[in-house]
């Protein structure tokens, strides 16, 4: 019988297989960053041991980091931002310490890292495939749980607590028992205006926020293989939100064209043994998944959140639900918490729900090509004098492109803030945050309580509906304005 | 690890469904670089509410978590389980957890048991009308027991994470026991694979 591309994956790189217990399987890529990997560190050294790999391990700052201060100050991006003195821009001392100790730690032990400061420091997400280090066919982990970003590439990726960062720090290896597979088959095309957060915020409406626990999931269809590499990795980044640990797209042209040239892509000979590898890849045609989820994309619309998790979505023409209307007991309940989080009322309009900040960026829609969405709904138009509007590019390759593109100007002319890489105000760890009883129409991934800051109201969207927003001052798709 | 066989203490209910680890630590309290003292920063925003079932006299000094649907969804962040141990809880119950969150739990000694919704419901309804109720979480036997409130609930868990929690056996120490069948895989693998040097 045929197999899956995640099954293929699999098979691939079981170091080790015994009745009774998990896999072991083999990680070709660690991605690192300074907030889960401390406390790996410290085991290491207590035990005595090395990072086995540090060929297969790359670390970057981006959850803590402030994004101002970094430019402007007249400094080529060559070196570490300095951590204290003058031209420190981290005015939070652990945020700092939290830094500080991954370069201690990656000098120690051997790992590359691309620290604030440098050309390549991004969010750990934009920059494995930016690099053209996340390739189809890897394992690839990463303490962090939108590792499923990399799964557009055709690559198994997944998040992992710190004690397996330790482990595969150690081993280059964890012990893994076989998920299950499901196929979210997306069939027609998108129609215009729709772009891939709202089919992902689609579908986990559809499936809810535990639909795909214990599965890997495999987007395919019409609408996933019409998508560009952008929005593929937009789609991958949110299948934790719908509870699976790894979301995955079997490689084609797409990924092909993407990877060619990157600066840790094969070349020559090396390049055409891949692709043959790669090619053999994708699910084969007599292959069966566990579960299989069908999706019309022809009915899609732009999607906003209104609740408190990722599947509390709707389309941006409908209204708040009414708690009543939902039969399930527990989701009646998650809901009427969630209005009461949220301050809205049953039956409100969506597109009347008034915001004061819009947050552009993310691992999830923080590449160019969302940059460019969202610049292309504000050229020549001015954001409503309500609202603080913050673009953060992913990496610092994307501001630079998106600088010679001239979107900055773009951005700024618009009366929207440009800013350095990093994480920002996905998750409140950094200076960039919502105040108490602050909302916000926001590009990432979660819409949890306190998330973006405590007290703070996210509503997820697309970042072409971020941008009307921002002009409107309520939730608006660029078709509104 | 600290081994897990079986534990009896008082629980407390958590009704809420789709408990994300942000809310079980949120981001502000990740920042420290040690493994240590993150039970400050359990539930650390709903603590702040005197109704919260944690601030709720009878229930100090509990020691197991009876929680709604989809415990643990989110982010991978360990200091989820961390906060959870660090503030004195060894299991928690729920219908279904976050498949990151449950594996992090048995890398650092917590418990996560899953029971059908409806006998969650039940233990949560059994404590909250005596919270003195004890609750038996046996994983030699894999059941969760309330004598007086006649409940006893089988769960399954897999023989291998049950074998190394009641051994509290560290994996990456089993790991090398096969480190000459990781250094094999290593001379198999393809030369056109990445490199981060």
């Amino acid at each position: 019988m045929g197999r899956t591309l995640a099954e293929k994956i699999w098979d691939a790189h079981v170091v080790r297989s015994a009745e009774g217990e998990p896999d072991l399987l083999y990680i070709d890529l660690h991605l690192l960053h300074e907030v889960t990997s401390p406390q790996a560190f410290d085991g290491l050294r207590e035990a005595g041991r090395k990072v086995r790999r540090p060929d297969l391990t790359i670390a970057t700052e981006d959850h803590n980091v402030p994004t101002t201060g970094i430019d402007g100050r007249g400094m080529p991006l060559t070196s570490p931002t300095p951590l204290y003195g003058p031209d420190s821009p981290f005015a939070d001392p652990v945020s700092r310490t939290q830094v500080e100790t991954l370069r201690k730690n990656c000098a120690e032990f051997g790992v590359r890292l691309h620290p604030m400061g440098d050309a390549g420091q991004g969010i750990v997400h934009v920059i494995g495939p930016q690099l053209g280090l996340t390739q189809p066919g890897l394992t690839i982990v990463c303490g962090d749980s939108h590792t499923s970003t990399h799964g557009a590439l055709g690559a198994l990726a997944f998040g992992i607590g710190t004690s397996e960062v330790e482990h595969v720090l150690a081993t280059q290896t964890l012990p893994q028992v076989r998920p299950k597979t499901m196929a979210i088959t997306v069939n027609g095309e998108l129609p215009a205006g729709v772009s891939a957060k709202d089919l992902i915020l689609a579908i986990i409406a559809k499936i809810g926020t535990g639909g795909g626990q214990g599965y890997v999931l495999e987007y395919r269809g019409s609408a996933i293989r019409a998508l560009p590499m952008s929005g593929r990795l937009t789609v991958c980044n949110m299948s934790i939100e719908a509870g699976a640990r790894a979301g995955l797209i079997a490689p084609d042209d797409v990924t092909f064209e993407y990877l060619k040239g990157r600066p840790h892509a094969p070349s020559g000979a090396a390049w055409e043994a891949a692709l043959d590898y790669w090619r053999s890849l994708p699910t084969d045609a007599d292959a069966t998944f566990d579960h299989e989820v069908v999706i019309d994309a022809a009915t899609l619309s732009p999607y906003v959140t209104w609740g408190t998790n990722p599947g509390q979505a709707l389309p941006l023409a409908s209204s708040v639900p009414d708690p009543a209307s939902f039969a399930d007991p527990g989701d009646r309940a998650a809901a009427e918490r969630a209005l009461t989080y949220m301050d809205l009322k049953p039956g409100t309009a969506l597109r009347d729900v008034a915001v004061d900040t819009v947050f552009v960026g993310s691992c999830t829609n923080g590449r160019l090509e969302d940059l460019r969405a969202a610049a292309s709904v504000l050229e020549g138009r001015r954001i409503a004098s309500s609202v603080r509007m913050l673009v953060v590019p992913g990496s610092m390759a994307v501001r630079a492109q998106a600088e010679a593109e001239g979107l900055d100007a773009v951005f700024t002319a618009a009366g929207a803030e440009w800013r350095s890489a990093g994480c920002s105000m996905c998750l409140g760890m950094n200076p960039d945050k919502l105040a108490a009883g602050e909302r916000s129409a926001s590009t990432s991934n979660r819409n949890f309580e306190g998330r973006q800051g405590k007290g703070g109201r996210t509503h997820l969207v697309s970042p072409e509906v971020a941008a009307a927003t921002a002009v409107t001052g309520h939730l608006a798709a660029p078709a509104d304005l | 690890m600290e081994p897990f066989v079986t534990h009896a203490g008082r629980a407390v209910p958590l009704r809420r469904s789709n408990v994300d680890t942000d809310q079980i630590i949120p981001a502000e309290y990740l920042k420290q670089v040690s493994r240590t003292g993150f039970g400050k920063g359990l539930f650390a925003a709903w603590r702040e509410d005197p109704s919260f079932v944690l601030n709720q006299p009878q229930y100090d000094g509990a020691t197991i978590l009876v929680a709604g649907m989809d415990f643990g969804t989110g982010s991978s962040r360990e200091h989820a389980v961390w906060a959870l141990t660090d503030y004195g809880f060894r299991a928690v119950i729920a219908p279904r957890f976050g498949d990151i969150f449950r594996g992090n739990s048995t890398k650092a000694g917590l418990l996560p048991v899953i029971l059908p919704e409806a006998t969650v419901a039940a233990l949560q309804d059994a404590i909250e009308a005596d919270p003195a109720t004890e609750v038996v979480v046996d994983l030699d036997n894999r059941v969760v027991r309330a004598e007086a409130a006649g409940i006893k609930a089988p769960f399954e868990i897999d023989n291998y994470t049950r074998w190394r929690l009641m051994e509290g056996l560290d994996d990456i120490g089993l790991t090398l026991r096969h480190a000459d069948e990781i250094a094999a895989f290593e001379r198999s693998r393809p030369s056109f694979l990445p490199v981060t040097a």
